[in-house]
Order: structure tokens, then C-alpha cells, then sequence
């Protein structure tokens, strides 16, 4: 095996391009995850069963089976009834959808776990519903969400190789294409080593972040 | 939709070749998240550091894209696997990882006086471990080696990708040769389901058997649902640390 700095450089442009794409999917899926996670959140806490039901159930589902599978049904089944979208739409859409599931539990345990004290006092104190959230439970809930849900963008970082299984170029789908036209490996060894240079200074953050806000 | 022949000779042994990547990975797994895990609480710092890269490389690693290394990649290098030894290794390895946070995690979170009380009896370091600790520690091990268990079993999809005949790649030949996608890809959520409920509903089982060992009774919980409890999340915030699962 002769490893070959050429190889690497040759490669290096479209490396980028798929850092680019990367992290397009990695963002746009983190809003998606947070804002969806959080819908799911609120309507699991629903007083009416007809919404607590159903909700529970899918996200159970979406939870409990493999993210692959779910972007091959996006991708060659919703067209057949729906929307057809471009690889790296549907990817996006997968791991914005399949990370909302986790972000749910997350919020929901953040404000479960602000002591039940905490919204007597509000009560007592005859806060509005409003204020009582922004002012008493929110506060206290995002120290606890924060370092998890740091956890999960990690993940789904980590995740987002499976895009390239759809056809997205992301820097997987680059490194198998331009192996695939030079017959040579280097490509997937440079994908590999970033993702470890990358995952590794933003565990590293959030256990920091941790640090800060879990006390 | 699928023919009987398709489904005898494609989709069922797709389904044992699932099955068998799952065991064989947490085999694989659970001998590296015990070994690691406990190289991590070494008195030696070089077995700690050596133990602690080996951690935060495969956590850092993308299963995926350390898949398709060993696949392709590893070949150049002279070690030819043969592709399942290649999914399976690449899941072992990474989970592994993760399991080793949570052996870690849960050894330390057994009572201080407990390790004294093996001190003051004149216990050796691995009668201490083996009689004392590791009983103490493992039911609270359980049911996050559960979660990681699911996640393996989700993971075990992704070797469909280097070309081992799982029910993913069953699914994949279905959809090349008849183009019927919606009950090919809908019957493969519903068994990857059905695997991941009874995989919990037997982690539930062993960890009945280990709180009782230690003379606890669980925790009623729901019927499907594997959710964490509210301390479980802050626990897995607490020890469980960054990078996260998947």
C-alpha cells in the first residue's frame, strides 16, 4: 500500500465542496430537529389523549428504526404520492425528522425535570401561563437541554454520511465518486480523519458548555 | 408486490443475516465497552490514556464512513474482510466506544464506601471489582446499553451499503427489479420495529433479573415505551457526556 499526497491533493477541491454540503445538510437539519422536536415535546405534554396518542406512537416509530431505511422511503416512496424531492433535500428532511424524535425527549425531560415547586410557586404567586413559562420554567429547562441537544447535532453529524446512499454529495458521496473514477482510497481516508478533527473539539465544547450550565 | 420465491430466497434469510450482524456487533461491542471501560478507571495513566484515544477516536467516527474504510480502503493495506466481518467490526468498534462510557459511568457511580469496605476486608483490586462493584454497577448499566443496544440494531442497516445481504439490501433488490417501493420500504420500518420492541421487552427481562439480584425492584414503566425518565436524561447529560449516541 503507498499512500499518495498527489492523490490528496488531486482531491482536495472537491473535499470542500463537500464539507460545503456537509454542513448545509448538518444546519439546516439542526433547525428542523429543534423546532420539530420541540412541536413534538409540547404535544406529548397535551391534555387532550387524541393528540398525545398518536404523536407518542410516531415518534416511537421514527425513533426505533434506522435512519437509512427511513431516507430510502423519502426518496423512493413520498414520490409516489407526494413531493419528490432532490437527494439532498430528502436528506435533509430525514435527519431534521429522525433527530426530532431524540430533541423531543430531550425537551421533554428538560422540563420535566424542573421541580414540580417550581410551578406551585408561579401558581402562588398567580403568574400568568405566559410569564410562568418564560420567566420560571424555560429559564431553568434550557440549562439542562442545552448539552444534550449539543449531543445529538454531534450525532447527526456523524450521521449525515448516509446521505451519500441517496445520491447527495456530500463528503462521502465526493470521496466514493472521486475514488470510484481513480481507483484509489485516499479519499475515504482524508473523509475519515476530518470527521474525527471535526467531532472532537465539539464533544470537547460541550462538555464545556456542560460544565457551565449543569450545576 | 414481492413474489413468495423473492420472499423464501431473499427477504427471510435477510432477516437472520440482520440478526446475526446485530449479535455478532454487541458481542464484539460488549467485550470492547467492558474492556475499555474498565482500562478507563486504571490506576496506570498510560492504560487510561491509551483507553481514552481509542474512545474519543471511534466516537468521533462516523460508523458509516469507517465501514466503507475497512471495505475498501483496508484491502490496499493487505487484510481483505470478508464484507460482514467488515460491518460487523466497523459496528463492534464504534459501539463499543460508547458502551465504554456507560461502564465507565456506571462503575463510578458506585458508592464510594462500598470500594472502602472492600479496602478495609483486604480485597484485591479485581475481587473488588468482581465481587463488590461490577453487581452494584451492572443494573444501572442496563437500561442504557439497552438505547445503545437499539442503536446498533438501527446501525446494522448500514452494512446493507457494503454489499451484505441484510433485509435493507433485500429491499434494495426489490425496488431494482419491480419498482414497487411503497410496501418493500414500509414492511422494512415495521420489522426493524418489531426487532428494536423485542429487543426491549427482553432487556426489560435481564433487567428485572439484576435489580432482583441486588435485592431492587424495577420501576413500573409503560408497555412500549423505552423512554428515560427525567433522571435517566440528566444522568445520560451528567456521565454519558458529549458526542452522543448514533
Amino acid at each position: 500500500m503507498s499512500w499518495d499526497w498527489n492523490v490528496v491533493e488531486d482531491f482536495m477541491p472537491r473535499f470542500w465542496d463537500g464539507v460545503l454540503v456537509t454542513l448545509q445538510a448538518l444546519v439546516i437539519g439542526t433547525l428542523i430537529a429543534f423546532v420539530l422536536g420541540l412541536v413534538w415535546a409540547l404535544a406529548q405534554r397535551s391534555s387532550q389523549a387524541w393528540v398525545r396518542w398518536p404523536v407518542t406512537a410516531v415518534t416511537e416509530f421514527i425513533r426505533n428504526t434506522p435512519l437509512l431505511v427511513q431516507l430510502f422511503f423519502l426518496f423512493y416512496v413520498v414520490p409516489n404520492f407526494g413531493p419528490s424531492m432532490s437527494p439532498l433535500t430528502t436528506g435533509i428532511v430525514g435527519l431534521g425528522l429522525h433527530y426530532s424524535t431524540y430533541t423531543a425527549e430531550v425537551y421533554r425531560a428538560g422540563i420535566g425535570g424542573v421541580p414540580v415547586g417550581q410551578w406551585e410557586a408561579a401558581t402562588a404567586l398567580s403568574l400568568s401561563k405566559g410569564r410562568t413559562w418564560r420567566a420560571v420554567i424555560l429559564p431553568q429547562a434550557i440549562r439542562r437541554v442545552v448539552p444534550p441537544l449539543g449531543n445529538y447535532v454531534v450525532a447527526m453529524l456523524k450521521d449525515s454520511p448516509m446521505i451519500a446512499t441517496i445520491g447527495a454529495f456530500d463528503m462521502l458521496g465526493e470521496a466514493q465518486a472521486f475514488s470510484n473514477e481513480t481507483f484509489t482510497t485516499e479519499a475515504l481516508t482524508v473523509v475519515g480523519v476530518a470527521f474525527i478533527v471535526v467531532a472532537y473539539p465539539a464533544s470537547l465544547l460541550i462538555r464545556a458548555l456542560e460544565r457551565r450550565l449543569v450545576r | 408486490m414481492m413474489s413468495s420465491e423473492f420472499f423464501t430466497t431473499w427477504f427471510l434469510p435477510g432477516i437472520w443475516v440482520t440478526i446475526q450482524v446485530t449479535v455478532y456487533a454487541a458481542a464484539l461491542g460488549a467485550a470492547i465497552a467492558f474492556g475499555i471501560g474498565l482500562a478507563r478507571t486504571s490506576r496506570l495513566w498510560i492504560v487510561r490514556f491509551v483507553a481514552g484515544v481509542y474512545f474519543e477516536v471511534f466516537r468521533g467516527m462516523s460508523a458509516l464512513v469507517l465501514m466503507f474504510w475497512m471495505f475498501f480502503a483496508l484491502p490496499l493495506f493487505g487484510w481483505q474482510l470478508v464484507p460482514m466481518w467488515a460491518g460487523v467490526s466497523a459496528l463492534g468498534l464504534t459501539y463499543g466506544a460508547y458502551g465504554s462510557e456507560i461502564v465507565r459511568g456506571s462503575l463510578a457511580a458506585v458508592a464510594p464506601a462500598q470500594r472502602e469496605a472492600g479496602v478495609a476486608l483486604n480485597f484485591t483490586r479485581w475481587q473488588r471489582l468482581r465481587l463488590i462493584e461490577l453487581p452494584q454497577a451492572w443494573p444501572e448499566m442496563v437500561p442504557p446499553f439497552n438505547n445503545l443496544l437499539i442503536e446498533l440494531l438501527k446501525g446494522t442497516a448500514l452494512v446493507s451499503v457494503i454489499t451484505v445481504a441484510d433485509m435493507t439490501f433485500a429491499g434494495n433488490l426489490l425496488r431494482l427489479g419491480t419498482n414497487e417501493t411503497t410496501p418493500v420500504y414500509s414492511l422494512l420500518l415495521v420489522l426493524y420495529f418489531v426487532l428494536a420492541f423485542l429487543i426491549t421487552r427482553g432487556m426489560r427481562v435481564v433487567e428485572r433479573k439484576a435489580k432482583a439480584g441486588i435485592g431492587q425492584t424495577p420501576q413500573k414503566t409503560g408497555f412500549i415505551t423505552r423512554k428515560l425518565s427525567a433522571r435517566g436524561e440528566s444522568v445520560q447529560a451528567g456521565s454519558q457526556s458529549a458526542g452522543g449516541m448514533g
